[in-house]
Parts: structure tokens; sequence; C-alpha cells
């Protein structure tokens, strides 16, 4: 165990990047389901700009963690076969591309809808697309199936994370944990 | 012959004895009708070029500014622009046509919570005093209906006219702002002012043929 606790850990600011917008993607995906199905009331109102708000923070903090990513080599995985080291490699990557390209789906489908986001209630964002209803329906589904494909990609990364953990017990799930010593 | 004895010598007696009181009586006459004439003529009526016009309200709901417009509405303006006090300004709008193009807003307006369309049907605006305010620029006070309630608002109104006689078409628009819940739109739930703003901006642009130049 002392060789787990010693073992090469990420970064504390990727560590906070990480488990953040765990939570924040989590979130946004559960209320993301829930609002959709709510009737016409200020609950739905409120959870619609939630989700918006959690999807433009997941947006920032994601390019801000892909900065930091590039510029900071993580730690070395335990060994595994080349095919995991791959599959876990292409689920980072997809990962990262979802990170970006959900939000800026919602975004875009948010203003395309009619609704500028203004984040917190307070900073107003700038539409990159028109008001267009035909064009609302159109990146609505796009938005949706992106999501649908981040949390299933999300499923691959903690099920693999999870097999690692308890499976190989090969501390690999350490490296994205703070030092319990 | 009689009648000649008879009505001659009147004549002859008011043409010479009562010329300043006939003048007089002219005077007072002519004074009548061309008096209340320069005063308050009345303006004749514009005809408003409903396709080409248009009145939208934006609300906001936590900060998203959310604009939705009426489709139908009718007004009765006769105004003369060098004389705007004389004129008046009527609109009758149908709550039934506002429209935010968002299917499940447009079918939550005409209920009872919002603009009550069954028991409200029209919004109404009704002048009571018209004043110039710059060059081009009117002031239009009077009375609100909407969904029952009536309020005084002051209107600004800016014009601006192209062409040239009975081709001239007028451009009214202007904006101005009210408060949802002075006429109880938004009810129960949505009385919350930290969801959805109290204030509602409308803007208005408004295309008129007939309006004398200004």
């Amino acid at each position: 165990m002392a060789t787990l606790h010693t073992a090469p850990r990420y970064t504390t600011t990727a560590m906070a990047l990480h488990w953040v917008l765990a939570v924040l993607i989590l979130g946004a995906l559960a209320v993301g389901l829930t609002m959709t199905g709510l009737p016409f009331s200020p609950l739905r109102l409120k959870l619609y700009n939630w989700h918006k708000w959690a999807g433009i923070s997941i947006l920032l903090l994601s390019a801000l963690r892909l900065l930091w990513r590039l510029t900071h080599r993580p730690p070395a995985a335990p060994p595994m076969p080349p095919w995991q080291a791959r599959a876990a490699q292409a689920a980072h990557l997809a990962l990262y591309a979802l990170f970006l390209a959900v939000p800026l789906a919602g975004w875009a489908y948010s203003s395309s809808a009619g609704f500028p986001i203004v984040l917190f209630g307070v900073l107003p964002l700038p539409d990159f697309v028109p008001a267009d209803r035909a064009l609302a329906a159109t990146l609505k589904p796009v938005h949706v199936a992106l999501a649908w494909t981040l949390g299933a990609v999300v499923v691959l990364h903690v099920a693999g994370a999870l097999k690692h953990q308890f499976h190989q017990r090969d501390g690999l799930l350490q490296r994205m944990l703070p030092s319990r010593t | 012959m009689t009648r000649h004895d008879v009505i001659h010598p009147m004549r002859e007696q008011r043409m010479s004895s009562s010329t300043p009181l006939t003048l007089a009586l002219a005077a007072a006459l002519i004074g009548a009708v061309v008096q209340p004439a320069l005063a308050q003529p009345k303006p004749a009526a514009a005809v408003l070029q409903s396709a080409a016009s248009e009145i939208a309200f934006t609300t906001r709901q936590m900060g998203v500014p959310v604009e939705g417009k009426f489709s139908k509405f009718s007004a009765q303006i006769s105004l003369d622009p060098k004389q705007p006090e004389t004129g008046s300004v009527a609109f009758a709008i149908d709550t039934g046509s506002a429209r935010f193009g968002a299917p499940e807003i447009d079918a939550e307006v005409p209920k009872p919570t919002w603009l009550n369309v069954g028991k409200f049907p029209q919004a109404t605006f009704q002048s009571s005093s018209i004043k110039t305010a710059g060059a081009g620029k009117f002031e239009v006070a009077g009375k609100l209906g909407i969904k029952g309630a009536v309020r005084d608002v002051v209107v600004p109104v800016q014009l601006q006219q192209a062409g040239s006689g009975t081709g001239m078409t007028s451009t009214a628009s202007g904006s101005f702002t009210i408060k949802r819940l002075d006429f109880k739109v938004g009810e129960a739930e949505w009385a919350d002012t930290s969801m959805l703003g109290n204030d509602v901006v409308v803007r208005f642009k408004l295309v008129l043929s007939g309006l004398p130049p200004q």
C-alpha cells in the first residue's frame, strides 16, 4: 500500500479540474434528463438556466483543463495490454472533444431557439448562430445525441477505472486521488 | 305688391341702420365657425398598415431577454403632426395573437395566469393627450388596459415620414416599459419577479398612411 501512496499523481490543478468537472457533467446530464419532462413552471425555467450555466462552466473549465493537460505530462499509467492503453487514450480524446462539443451544441441550440444565454443571470453571452426555429430543430437532436455519447464514454471511463481499482488492483485510480498521507 | 312694401322697407331699414350689428353678427358667426376649426380641427384619420407594423414586448426570464409579438391589432389614429394636441390615438390589440415563437411558452400565454385571453380578448390603449417633444418626437399620454386593469402610461413616439402627397408613409416608433404585475400578468408562482422580471419593454413600429406632413 505504501507504494500506492507514493505512486506518481496528477497535479492538484488537474485533480481539481477532473473532479469539479465530473460533478458538473453528471449534474448537467441529470438536470438535462429531468428538465425536459417537466411541465411549464418556475422550476422548469430554473433547471433550464442552471443546466445552461453548468454547460458554459463545463466548456470554460474544459478549455482550461485542455491547456493544462497539453502543458503538463500526466503520470505514467500502470502496465497494461497495448489495446487497453489505446482504448483508454481514445476514450480520453473522445471525452475532451465532447466536453467542448456538447456545451457548444447546447449553446447554439439555445441561441437558435431564441433564448440567448445569460451566464448566472448576469452576463449575457453572444449568440454565434441566429434565432431560427428550423436551425433549432436541427441542433436539438445534435446536442442530445452528443450528450448521450458523452454519457456513454463517461460510463466506459468509470468502468475502466473501477476495473483497474478492483480487478487489477494496480493503483491506477490513486493517480487521480489526493494523497492520504 | 304688399310683400314689396313690407320687405323693402325692412331691408332698407336694416341696410341703413343695422350695418354695425350685422357685421358684428357676421364676425361672430365666422368666428364661431372658424375659431374652433383653427383650435380643434379634426385631423384626417390615418390608416394603419398592419402588415408592415409591429408591436413587440420583451420579458426577462432569469435575466434572459425573450421577445414576443402581437400579430393582430387595429388602431384609430388621427393626428396632425403640426398640431398634435388635437389628435387622438386608440389601439385594440388581440391578446390571443401574442407569440414568442417557442411552442411551450405560446401554449401558456392565453391561460388565466398570463393574459387570460378567454376573458380579456383585447388589450386597449386610448390617448388622453398628445404633446410635441422635439422635432419629430411626441409624447402620447393615455390609458393602457390589459387584463381588466387600466394604468396611465406616457409613450414617447418618434415620427419619420417618407414620400409625399398621398403616397407619403409615416412610421411611428418607440418603446416604453410597463410593470407586468400592474396588470396581473403572471400570477401565483409566476408573480416572483426574481424568476420573471416585472419590467416588460413594449416596442412598436407603426406604418401609417394618410397622416399630414410634419
